[in-house]
């Protein structure tokens, strides 16, 4: 399969980045290429192989459902590029 | 004698008995971090944190109360977060982020009695080999051919900073980070030792985020030794990890032995492979030749998925990158940009768009393509099964040997600039590396010899999970006998 334009700008989107015209035509021949290469995993037979989830057998701990955390609003808006009233601030999202 | 030359034990033992202050080590080594500053190893330069944490270590000595590293001024990847000091993950879009607390490592690193003699450079989000994907430039490495010429090469990557650092004696030691080879191929570019351990035994928690199931912290010194102190001070169980390994750290420095008589070292047959330089092959060969020396039996194993290693890591590795990055923008930390009369959105965009570097967008994208409808049965969980043959591979090699001796990297250190024109020829720069990543098993890098241009060439010895003592015992019979003591000749 194969990369096109289109795409590219479509995964642009999903992935929320800008790209220019220029761009696109840089990524799509690089993405293809990548794309082509990763593709000889086609090969493997992973017939009845289960997808690997831990690399190391370990268990998922669960804490009790407590708050443990909080009263920390200055320390995690104190690197927000905008903030106002103890809120972090963006641009208007509802006209 | 001069301070710098030390190693970290050196500095341990001799703070302890007197020979010298810990400020005066502090001391050296900040100097050295400014005269060295046309390496572009460091990001920031924290003097003053080295020099309160030794002066705490001479405090510590006069009362008697000394900690395991305590006068030993470290350099911290600029993917720990550390508190009040700028972390920015080799990014533009993390310019100017602070952060408000520090990482488990680095924190366990001071507890220890460690200082920090300032943040190191490395390739942008870890993603990159060579150090050229830094915002910041790229880092130089110390050393030059012998052949005259001085074209500036790269210290390896992502952990380029941190390996730059320690060859150049800016450090007596420092840590990495290891998603797919990151500090074992930059500590075979400059001629130090470096170990990922098994996944699980350092935690994540205040490490900017890669590859979630594949990054690993460790560290990065001149010796196997040094190594192993570093190691135990980092480890330990967090339970702000989540993939943290409930277990104890192990005493693996009083664990070092070189004897390594009756055990079985594996070589893998897949590793030989086409177009690698002929000098790679031989430090291979005379690597086989010390362990055999050491006692060591050696046995032929095959792994053999071992090709695919390599195209598994670069969907894994993306698919989690592009899902972990979506968190900058622009809105919590960082940097953001916003056009004239922009939305949110467009907010989004613009601040991701000028943030990231090429290498992180490609990335980002390709994650994002095989995550997406229609293709993350192709890709990702095809790529997840093959992971698990992959590590299928190493459990069954493990009932026929205890420990797999290959090279490091596919070759010595390269030009800036040799292969940043082609992704897939920067990538296979960590063939051998990312098969025990991807197993999630410890790993060491240790210096064997120099090329025939007097450039350092490193061997991997890769061991079961959790058997970390194993690979350090086998990385400093290794050691011993290869006898590595080249350094580069200062230039900066």
């Amino acid at each position: 399969m194969s990369v096109d334009a289109a795409t590219v700008r479509h995964i642009a989107k999903l992935a929320r980045i800008a790209v220019s015209d220029a761009e696109v035509e840089a990524l799509a021949p690089e993405l293809n290429n990548i794309l082509g290469w990763v593709e000889q995993l086609q090969e493997v037979d992973v017939e009845g192989v289960e997808p690997m989830t831990a690399v190391i057998p370990n268990r998922m701990r669960l804490r009790d459902d407590v708050v443990t955390d909080g009263g920390k609003r200055d320390d995690v808006l104190a690197n927000a590029p905008a903030a106002e009233h103890g809120f972090f601030a963006v641009p208007k999202v509802i006209e | 004698m001069n301070l710098t030359d030390l190693g970290i034990a050196a500095i341990r033992d001799g703070v302890r008995d007197g020979a010298f202050s810990a400020r005066e080590v502090a001391g050296a080594f900040s100097a050295a971090v400014e005269k060295g500053r046309a390496l572009n190893a460091f990001t920031v330069e924290t003097p003053d944190h080295a020099l309160a944490a030794a002066d705490a270590a001479d405090a510590a000595r006069a009362s008697g109360d000394l900690k395991p590293l305590s006068g030993v001024p470290l350099g911290i990847k600029d993917l720990f977060a550390t508190e009040g000091v700028a972390t920015t993950a080799g990014s533009r879009i993390l310019e100017g982020f602070k952060p408000r607390y520090e990482s488990t490592v680095s924190a366990n690193l001071f507890a220890a009695g460690a200082g920090m003699l300032g943040k190191l450079n490395m390739d942008e989000f870890a993603m990159g080999s060579s150090n050229e994907t830094s915002a910041w430039g790229p880092v130089l490495s110390p050393w030059r051919r012998s052949d005259g010429g001085n074209a500036p090469l790269t210290p390896g990557g992502s952990s380029g900073g941190s390996a730059a650092a320690v060859a150049a004696r800016l450090a007596p030691g420092v840590t990495g980070t290891d998603t797919g080879g990151s500090i074992r191929q930059p500590a075979a570019f400059v001629g130090i030792a470096g170990i990922k351990p098994t996944y699980g035994r350092c935690s994540r928690w205040g490490i900017v985020a890669f590859a979630s199931s594949l990054d690993q912290a460790g560290p990065m010194a001149r010796e196997v030794r040094d190594c192993a102190i570093l190691l135990e001070a980092m480890a330990g169980f967090d339970p702000k990890d989540s993939t943290s390994l409930d277990l104890p750290v192990p005493g693996w420095e009083a664990g070092l032995n070189s004897d390594v008589r009756g055990k079985k070292i594996g070589i893998p047959k897949e590793y030989r492979i086409d177009g690698v330089p002929a000098e790679i092959d031989r430090v291979w060969e005379k690597g086989i030749e010390l362990m055999r020396d050491a006692g060591a039996e050696i046995v032929e194993v095959s792994l053999p998925h071992t090709k695919y290693a390599l195209p598994t890591y670069y969907i894994i590795a993306p698919a989690e990158a592009s899902s972990n990055l979506a968190r900058y923008d622009g809105v919590r930390y960082g940097r953001r940009a916003l056009p004239d009369n922009g939305n949110l959105t467009d907010m989004y965009e613009a601040t991701r768009s000028e943030g990231f570097g090429a290498e992180v967008k490609r990335r980002i994208m390709i994650g994002t393509y095989v995550l997406s409808a229609g293709f993350y049965d192709a890709y990702f969980n095809r790529a997840q099964k093959v992971r698990a043959l992959i590590a299928r591979d190493f459990e069954r090699v493990w009932g026929e040997c205890d420990l797999i001796l290959t090279p490091t990297a596919p070759s010595a250190a390269f030009a800036l600039g040799d292969k940043s024109a082609d992704p897939i020829a920067m990538y296979l720069n960590d063939v051998f590396a990312v098969p025990a990543s991807l197993a999630g098993l410890p790993a060491i890098s240790v210096p064997a010899g120099l090329d025939d241009q007097g450039l350092p060439l490193g061997l991997q010895l890769v061991g079961r999970a959790l058997d970390e003592q194993g690979v350090l015992n086998a990385a400093l019979a290794l050691e011993e006998r290869a006898g590595f003591t080249h350094r580069p000749n200062a230039w900066w």
